[in-house]
């Protein structure tokens, strides 16, 4: 048996043979097979609901597998709780942390182990081994740090810690790097390469393309509960991946001709100058930000989550108070502008909270086509609504942006998220508008709805309208923008043409280093 | 296979909160007998009171009347996201804007004083809700405090008003001094729809509403917005609408629709404004509306159906002589049992929704 350097013994082969999950409705794993040996790095690949959870979820004893087996080092096994699992040396990184904030680092290691000294407590002990294995896996973290005063990078950190500390072998890693800089993924692959280099097994769960090629060994894909595909990774492209999960052919680079020279008396759709903003604590969410959109032209902005991006767009839709500063739409003042004075001014927003602020739940699909337009013609004459004119265009318009749902009286809430977005989409676009606010059009939504979404974006800006994109998806926004501006702390750090921001220049600025 | 399913689960969440009476007449079964009389007969004569003859019958539909009403501006309220409590308030200052308009035109032809009655009912009643309304809009005060306390006040309004300005002549000149109006004008008295019976026109003034309330909840602009932001105040702001101001109006509806059957009681059953008109319907009402999901056109079985239960729980007390108190835990019961059956009910569809997502 040969020992991992943590001393614990190596997992030489997991294999999972013929895994069958039904859930009521739904064959959720269909006769899949899977297998990671010790140091590799396998990729488990997928859209939403291609069944990798429930896949990981059988591994660590959430779920029993209706069919099919679970092989450790050629030994057939039976995992029956996560505790069964945990022994046997598999762990697992869940996408939310499972830490409490108010403990330290070492008391969250211990966190239900028995220790050393019985009854007692030894602490000691555990931020020995924590400094350890933290020095062995380039995981540098205070043991006796809170985790509280941790940044989630650093929380990642204590995570994975806690997996070694625990003797895992095998690691399976649920989409670990959603919620970090690209400085941070970088220094967590550097993790996983010592990490792999030491013999572990490691399951990496993603839907980032370039991370799956950065990092993986081999990659598995999935869709609809089945194993697509499964080969090394070395020579695949992110076009190939992205067919693979949709079963289709994908386009990941879209062309766009340049944004035509500026006319001498051109008017920016929008201007934004030196705009402050109060955050939901108080403190000012933004702290000067100024910009300025050409009709055409996509600006995108990129940046770390919380630092102010979402109170931006709700400050340009009218949601929140403008504490200093000016905002220009086609040359009128809006800085003050309630949401409708704002729609009609032209200004169209997609937002960030889709479920939240984008569509009323329980309406119909109808309805919420509706949601701005129904106060006029056709939509409505003499205050009643004209249901057949509601009935004609949102029947249009569901067919033109192929919102799939059953019926148009179909409560929103039963639609996919791909379809809700699109749903917004068409409601948003279908007005023309000269200046869209549009942030993170495509989170939770799967490859061939952001496709779409994407092509309508850049079909819109052919057209002429303005677009603020605010996204966390760097590949998105690489992919539309024509500039991108980063934001850092309510501050825009630069504003880059497209052909000269690279992930690395982003990465640096969004941490807040100037270039 | 798929479509009996669907229509399985409706019929089923209809029939839920019929089972839900059924389940509080049980529990109330027990109280009867630690208080030692026998349900069945008990039940019976509930049963008898309410559907024994055409008088009670008729009886049930008087009682149902109001409830619908308020039921009708409760739905509005409940569908902008507002909570209107003050429907007592609402019936109280609606009846006596009615008796004051019809005693102040006693020669008017009988068209003017019952349509002018019953708007100058609904216009105190949208006023009383209105100003809760303007007061949660403006100021963001709670409306459930407010329409609480605006019951208060018209307790007291009408207090003031029928032991002064509006007693009847008549209680002065006999020294009596009972608080009451005087008779409003018989021209004003809502026609009777059966002979020898309670019954009058306000039941068909109600459903007509009901059907008023159906239309302006979905087929019109204002409905719409009511709805929408009743279901999602965010998004609707997002998408233009002024989630203030629909609040206020569906309190202010709310309103207008208390204050019409404080007319219609007026008009209809007591002829005189007096102490006591709003009779509890104000919360009842309430129920009868979450009875009938809230739906406008639900409503109208749903307060027929308390309405029933109002009536023969008289005839019960009466015929079995079992406490007043224990008529009013009966009431209580049945709105337990209703409200939580429906917490049962979604609990039961997100559930299977949950399951049907978990892939």
């Amino acid at each position: 048996m040969t020992l991992l350097p943590t001393g614990r013994a190596r997992i030489d082969e997991l294999r999972m043979v013929g895994i069958t999950k039904r859930f009521p409705g739904v064959l959720a794993n269909d006769g899949v097979d899977f297998d990671v040996r010790a140091g590799e790095i396998h990729a488990l690949l997928g859209e939403n609901g291609a069944g990798k959870s429930t896949l990981m979820r059988q591994l660590y004893g959430l779920y029993k597998p209706d069919a099919g087996e679970i092989r450790l080092n050629g030994a057939a096994r039976r995992f029956n709780s996560p505790s069964d699992a945990i022994h046997a040396g598999i762990g697992m990184i869940h996408q939310h942390f499972m830490l409490v904030p108010a403990l330290t680092v070492a008391e969250n290691v211990a966190l239900g182990l028995a220790s050393s000294r019985g009854p007692l407590l030894d602490l000691d002990r555990v931020s020995k081994r924590i400094e350890e294995l933290g020095e062995r896996y380039h995981l540098k973290v205070q043991p006796d740090a809170q985790v509280w005063q941790l940044s989630v990078g650093e929380q990642q950190r204590v995570e994975i810690l806690k997996a070694l500390y625990r003797g895992a072998a095998l690691l399976a890693l649920d989409e670990p790097t959603a919620v970090l800089t690209p400085q941070e993924v970088g220094e967590f692959f550097k993790v996983l390469r010592r990490m792999a280099e030491d013999g572990h097994a490691l399951i990496f769960i993603s839907h980032k393309l370039h991370e799956v090629i950065d990092i993986s060994h081999r990659v598995t894909v999935m869709r609809d509960g089945k194993v697509v595909a499964t080969h090394p990774t070395a020579g695949s492209t992110r076009e190939r991946l992205a067919g693979e999960m949709v079963g289709r052919p994908i386009l990941l680079e879209y062309d766009k001709p340049p944004v035509p020279a500026a006319a001498a008396n051109e008017v920016p759709r929008l201007e934004v100058e030196d705009l402050h903003v109060r955050g939901d604590r108080g403190r000012d969410a933004l702290r000067g930000v100024s910009l300025s959109i050409r009709s055409g032209e996509i600006l995108g902005i990129a940046g770390v989550s919380g630092n102010g991006q979402r109170e931006l767009a709700e400050a340009l839709t009218g949601l929140r108070r403008v504490t200093r500063g000016r905002v220009r739409v086609n040359g009128r003042d809006l800085t003050h502008a309630t949401p409708q004075q704002r729609i009609a001014a032209g200004q169209s927003a997609i937002p960030e909270e889709r479920m939240k602020d984008g569509v009323v739940r329980d309406f119909s699909v109808s309805e919420n086509l509706i949601l701005q337009d129904h106060g006029h013609a056709p939509y409505s004459r003499a205050g009643f609504l004209n249901t057949r004119a509601i009935t004609r265009d949102c029947a249009a318009l569901v067919k033109d942006y192929s919102v799939k749902t059953p019926a148009l009286e179909t409560p929103t809430k039963n639609l996919s998220g791909g379809n809700i977005q699109k749903l917004i989409l068409a409601r948003e676009l279908a007005r023309k508008p000269t200046l869209l606010i549009c942030a993170q059009p495509t989170r939770g939504v799967d490859i061939g709805a952001s496709e779409y979404i994407h092509q309508r974006l850049l079909e819109q800006r052919q057209r002429g309208m303005a677009t603020l994109l605010i996204s966390e998806d760097l590949d998105e926004l690489m992919a539309l923008s024509d500039r991108i501006a980063v934001m850092y702390e309510g501050r825009l750090m630069a504003v880059l043409d497209r052909a000269d921001a690279t992930p690395a220049k982003l990465g640096l600025l969004m941490a807040g280093v100037a270039a | 296979m798929q479509r009996a399913k669907v229509l399985f689960e409706r019929s089923l969440s209809a029939l839920t909160p019929f089972l839900a009476v059924l389940l509080a007449l049980a529990v109330g079964a027990i109280m009867l007998f630690a208080l030692k009389v026998d349900p069945i007969t008990a039940y019976g004569a509930l049963i008898e009171g309410a559907f024994g003859s055409p008088f009670a019958l008729a009886q049930v539909l008087v009682k149902a009347t109001p409830l619908l009403l308020v039921g009708l501006g409760i739905c509005i309220a409940f569908r902008g996201g507002v909570i209107n409590i003050g429907g007592e308030g609402q019936i109280i200052v609606g009846a006596l804007a009615t008796a004051a308009f019809t005693l102040a035109l006693p020669q008017a032809p009988a068209i003017v004083l019952l349509v002018g009655g019953m708007l100058c009912g609904m216009l105190a009643g949208g006023i009383w809700g209105g100003i809760a309304g303007a007061l949660k809009a403006r100021f963001g005060v709670n409306e459930i405090l407010t329409t609480i306390m605006m019951n208060a006040i018209a307790a007291q309004l009408a207090n003031f008003l029928l032991r002064g300005p509006m007693i009847d002549p008549i209680e002065v000149k006999n020294g009596t001094m009972l608080a009451q109006s005087a008779r409003l004008p018989e021209l004003s008295w809502l026609p009777k729809l059966v002979p020898q019976t309670l019954l009058h026109a306000g039941a068909i003034v109600a459903v007509i509403m009901a059907v008023v309330v159906y239309i302006l909840l979905w087929r019109t602009v204002l409905g719409y917005r009511i709805r929408a932001v009743g279901l999602n105040a965010e998004a609707a702001r997002f998408a233009g609408i002024r989630v203030p101001v629909y609040q206020a109006l569906a309190l202010l509806l709310s309103g207008v629709m208390a204050g019409l059957a404080g007319s219609v009681e007026v008009l209809g059953v007591s002829h005189r404004m007096m102490d006591g008109v709003s009779g509890g319907y104000g919360f009842s009402g309430i129920v009868a509306a979450l009875f009938g999901k809230l739906h406008p056109l639900g409503a109208i079985p749903a307060s027929a159906l308390f309405g029933s239960l109002l009536v023969g729980a008289d005839k019960m007390q009466r015929a079995v002589q079992v406490p007043s108190a224990l008529i009013d835990a009966l009431n209580g019961l049945v709105v337990l049992f209703v409200v939580s059956s429906d917490i049962l009910v979604r609990r039961r569809a997100q559930r299977r929704k949950a399951a049907e997502r978990k892939s």
